[in-house]
């Protein structure tokens, strides 16, 4: 026999289920009076920088239906590409910007809504940049393990052809499907995202 | 050594994987490209944060922050643990989200249309963060079984669920608690969705009755590890972040 490594399991992954939004975002679901504020729902204050925009879309399963019951975190530097993070070593992020935000989907349409700021860039490992982009997690009934996908923006065509994540995706023919359209009302720009689980268009999803 | 390399890769053998057909609802919501292997970069090393002041007095108390006009009725359990890394060192300051049935196994959720009655004094809900060794704890009622739309005569085991924010996104996990004894973790299809009797085990909390408090609540230990981080012992590229 070899010595050990002395290492832990890391704890296996369960679906989240149809009903977690009693845990994540209780007072979505009526349970009120727990906590005032569901937690994520706000990622900004009058005092944020940078351009604010809306992420918006839906997340399809196999058969082309919207989940009503799916989850959807996002997480994503300020204005200035700094992550509101004790591990961020470049410098202090914007104070007034969460970075994180976690919404329920309309339980009719099934649409997620975020209300954000536009990120900066951020550095790939070998120091590279990478184009401006929105890390998604999604957990839902069905989904056994949260999925891992990024947001990029379809107005930043340059950055996105230099970046080094999307260049390592070898059938560029998918490369698309984790880009967000622009749409603009009132001066502010809507970016519209769907997510597909599965089948023609399947969205790609990371292993990090 | 410093701890400022990418986390452990995750072994997918180890977690379910996506499609697991007995669990009807995976069939359509189950990626069928490979996923896209990525070392992490900033944007996986880094995650939120919440400090304690996040917390009010009863958010760990799921039989008092709910309550309308007395306490909730079944058995009262304290559940506490740790959260460890898989190099086995304490994870401080996770933040950690349950929710869960209430004794007949009756979720207070709009879609829930199971006959077992609400509980007017359970939500159902809770939240924790752990302390500068890794320990949470919260006390509740332990959930009954519950019956649910898959096969015809399918039931989940008591169970609780868990959401864990360890210090980065790629350490995000949720996942699900049973009771050590129970017969029915053993028939679940969605427990059956781990595919290593092992892991499976991992996720059973042990009945604690050095930690039960006499005439009151029976207590439950469950400890929860998230992905380990690598020391970097030796520099091989130049690092961007």
């Amino acid at each position: 026999m070899v010595q050990k490594l002395d290492r832990l399991k890391e704890s296996p992954s369960q679906t989240a289920g149809p009903y977690v939004h009693i845990g994540t975002n209780p007072n979505s679901v009526e349970i009120k009076g727990v906590w005032n504020e569901d937690l994520g729902s706000r990622m900004l204050n009058t005092q944020t920088l940078g351009e604010r925009i809306v992420l918006e879309g839906r997340v399809l399963d196999g058969s082309g239906a919207p989940l009503k019951d799916v989850l959807v975190e996002i997480w994503q530097a300020d204005a200035q590409g700094l992550y509101p993070s004790p591990q961020e070593k470049r410098g202090k992020a914007d104070p007034h910007f969460a970075g994180w935000g976690r919404q329920p989907v309309d339980p009719v349409t099934g649409i997620y809504h975020f209300e954000t700021v536009k990120p900066g860039r951020v550095p790939y490992r070998d120091g590279r940049m990478m184009a401006p982009h929105v890390t998604f997690w999604l957990v839902s009934r069905g989904i056994n393990l949260g999925l891992h996908t990024r947001l990029y923006f379809a107005d930043e065509e340059e950055a996105n052809a230099q970046c080094p994540v999307l260049a390592r995706i070898e059938h560029t023919r998918r490369i698309p499907t984790l880009i967000a359209s622009r749409s603009e009302a009132n001066g502010l720009a809507t970016y519209t995202f769907d997510i597909r689980l599965q089948g023609e268009g399947e969205t790609v999803f990371f292993d990090i | 050594m410093s701890d400022d390399g990418s986390y452990f890769q995750r072994d997918r053998a180890w977690h379910p994987p996506a499609f697991t057909p007995d669990y009807k609802t995976s069939i359509l919501r189950s990626p069928r490209f490979p996923l896209l292997s990525l070392d992490n970069t900033i944007s996986e090393l880094t995650g939120p944060v919440f400090g304690d002041a996040l917390l009010g007095p009863l958010d760990n108390d799921l039989i008092r922050n709910y309550a309308k006009d007395g306490d909730p009725i079944g058995q009262r359990i304290v559940v506490y643990g740790r959260v460890l890394d898989e190099n086995a060192r304490a994870v401080p300051g996770a933040l950690l989200e349950f929710w869960q049935a209430n004794a007949g196994g009756r979720y207070r959720h709009r879609k829930e249309t199971y006959l077992a009655a609400i509980d007017p004094n359970f939500g159902g809900c809770g939240r924790a963060i752990t302390d500068s060794e890794g320990r949470y704890e919260f006390r509740t009622i332990k959930p009954g079984a519950y019956p649910w739309p898959n096969g015809v005569n399918d039931w989940r085991p008591a169970h609780i669920h868990f959401s864990v924010f360890g210090h980065a996104f790629a350490q995000r996990l949720i996942t699900q608690m049973y009771f050590e004894g129970d017969p029915m973790i053993w028939q679940c299809p969605i427990v059956r969705t781990i595919p290593d009797k092992a892991a499976i085990e991992q996720l059973v909390a042990a009945l604690d009755r050095n930690a039960t408090l006499p005439m009151d609540a029976l207590a439950y230990k469950f400890d929860i590890v998230l992905r380990g981080r690598r020391a970097t012992m030796f520099e091989n590229r130049p690092e961007g972040n």
